[in-house]
């Protein structure tokens, strides 16, 4: 399929889950949907960086929350609308991504993933004892309840769903550009061999930094209009540890090779774990992730998308 | 044009530890210089510094490529390969999940190879027959031999003047030994390539070198100016063949 196409059949479908959800009319399923939709967003930004790349990033929740921290800090220094409060976060996590890329540049495999972890430890304790956004404490957002868009009153959930959605797409587009892209061809020299690579002539240094800059800003977005949705952010909610699990489960169960991996992981596991809040209890998720997670390292260890390739292929044999 | 590389009187290693003291070498044009000796000798970080990979803490590495020399001293890899300098390393170095022509491809990564990508893919498939055959396969499945003639054609994707071949018969079977050498032999002469290779075989090395060295600790034990004066020199069989 053509990117443009893809693009456009992207949108269609985007537009039609908005619709269909409006047909339900139901608030509580905008609330689930935005969680699940935020993984989505997730998942296919760690996927950049490690599943193209073959870099793990523990820190998923450094850029999360650093999304979240950038939006709290405008609402009180200077309220914005927040299509322009998710680019500025896009922008400052980005930043942070290149400067994570510089700092462990060196670093391979296990190493590199201690030094994610790290970096989330470290703006935590940074953010903690940062009065101006709550510090410890946390910070009230107060959002207004509906939102005037010509004469009509749209649920403000409604507003932060469709937000949700549309970074969903812009993050499932940029996704399938680059695995289609020389780009794409690039990160993949990267996961395999970097030596190699280097010897081919390509410039893995400034493609390492590239996947980092764009990973972590997708994981900013995703970040920036959470304080609105919760009203009130403190640093364990925005620096969870169940973003920087999840971030890395769902992938690694819908399949890290192509986009569509993330994009059926966060789905399945984001829609079992709102299911499981709701029937049982809000702190059986991980226990939810940790389980599958085993259980597909071991049945299917290229997760969904390479478990039906193989069937595809025995069957076609 | 001539396409040589000069090295004169470098030092390298990897924090404290050094590995090369004072080596020169030469590599004149259209010349098959063989780099010879043992493991932990300092062959693979000679050819990394001329990379760009390790980075000499004294000496010169100058390269003349098409009547233009260049210090290749602080360059980074990927300005080194768009000169015209390609390396084969060792242990081939695939991208294993990727097919064989998503490898050659990837050879020609740079802009300037970019150009005549299509051009040079022709003349890969042309020169291994094998690897035209199993163009869609991933390369990671094919043999040993055959992974080692990807990674020449993948560096000839290049367009190289100069090629550089870190142990070429690692891993390989006798028989594949002397056949991949006898494509480097065949591919310096069909393309007028400079070549410097890297390697433990001393027999099969020889058969196609003009030249070499041996490297020992680090320094450069003996200078051969032919293949003669590597056969029969008492101090190769000495410290290399250890008779």
């Amino acid at each position: 399929m053509h990117s443009r196409t893809f693009i456009l059949v992207t949108i269609v479908v985007a537009a039609a889950v908005f619709f269909v959800a409006q047909l339900v009319a139901n608030n509580y399923l905008f609330f689930a949907g935005y969680t699940v939709l935020q993984f989505v967003v997730l998942a296919t930004a760690w996927n950049i960086l490690g599943g193209y790349c073959g870099y793990v990033n523990f820190g998923s929740a450094a850029f999360f929350a650093v999304g979240a921290y950038s939006s709290v800090f405008l609402h009180k220094a200077y309220p914005l609308p927040i299509p322009v409060l998710i680019l500025v976060a896009g922008f400052v996590a980005g930043v942070i991504g290149l400067g994570m890329g510089y700092l462990t540049l060196r670093l391979r495999g296990s190493f590199f993933a201690i030094a994610t972890l790290a970096l989330a430890v470290v703006l935590q304790t940074l953010v903690t004892n940062w009065d101006f956004v709550g510090g410890s404490r946390g910070a009230y957002v107060i959002r207004p309840n509906s939102l005037d868009v010509f004469g009509h009153q749209i649920p403000y959930i409604e507003y932060l769903f469709l937000q949700m959605l549309i970074l969903a797409a812009v993050a499932i587009a940029t996704a399938r550009t680059i695995e289609r892209s020389r780009l794409g061809y690039g990160f993949a020299t990267i996961r395999d061999d970097e030596l190699a690579a280097e010897a081919a002539g390509v410039p893995t240094l400034r493609l390492k930094l590239i996947a980092t800059t764009l990973s972590g800003a997708l994981m900013g977005m995703a970040g920036a209009p959470f304080p609105y949705y919760l009203g009130f952010l403190q640093p364990q909610s925005a620096f969870a540890l169940e973003y920087a699990v999840n971030s890395i489960a769902m992938p690694m169960i819908g399949g890290t090779s192509s986009w569509i991996g993330p994009l059926i992981g966060a789905l399945l596991l984001g829609i079992v774990q709102q299911v499981a809040t709701v029937t049982i209890s809000s702190a059986v998720n991980v226990l939810i992730v940790g389980v599958l997670l085993v259980a597909f390292v071991i049945i299917a260890p290229n997760g969904i998308v390479g478990f039906v390739r193989n069937l595809m292929r025995r069957g076609r044999s | 044009m001539a396409n040589s590389i000069a090295i004169s009187g470098v030092h390298a290693g990897y924090g404290q530890v050094r590995v090369l003291e004072d080596v020169s070498l030469d590599v004149r044009a259209a010349e098959t210089v063989v780099l010879l000796g043992t493991n932990g000798n300092g062959k693979s970080t000679l050819i990394k510094c001329l990379m760009g990979m390790v980075r000499p803490s004294a000496g010169t590495i100058v390269a003349e490529i098409d009547g233009k020399t260049h210090n290749l001293v602080g360059l980074s890899t990927e300005e080194i390969v768009d000169l015209g300098i390609a390396l084969v390393p060792e242990g081939r170095r695939l991208f294993p999940k990727l097919t064989v022509e998503e490898n050659l491809l990837l050879g020609a990564f740079r802009p300037t190879a970019r150009a005549a990508k299509e051009r040079n893919l022709d003349f890969c498939y042309g020169m291994f027959g094998r690897l035209k055959e199993r163009r869609n396969q991933l390369a990671g499945s094919m043999s040993g031999g055959e992974q080692q003639m990807l990674a020449l054609a993948r560096a000839l994707m290049t367009a190289p003047r100069i090629l550089l071949i870190d142990e070429p018969s690692v891993g390989l079977a006798p028989i594949l030994v002397s056949r991949t050498i006898d494509t480097i032999k065949e591919l310096q002469s069909k393309y007028n390539l400079t070549v410097l290779m890297a390697e433990q075989n001393f027999n099969q090395a020889i058969r196609i070198a003009d030249r070499g060295y041996v490297i020992v600790h680090g320094k450069i034990a003996f200078e051969g100016n032919s293949a003669d004066e590597l056969n029969n020199n008492d101090l190769i069989r000495k410290f290399y063949l250890g008779l």
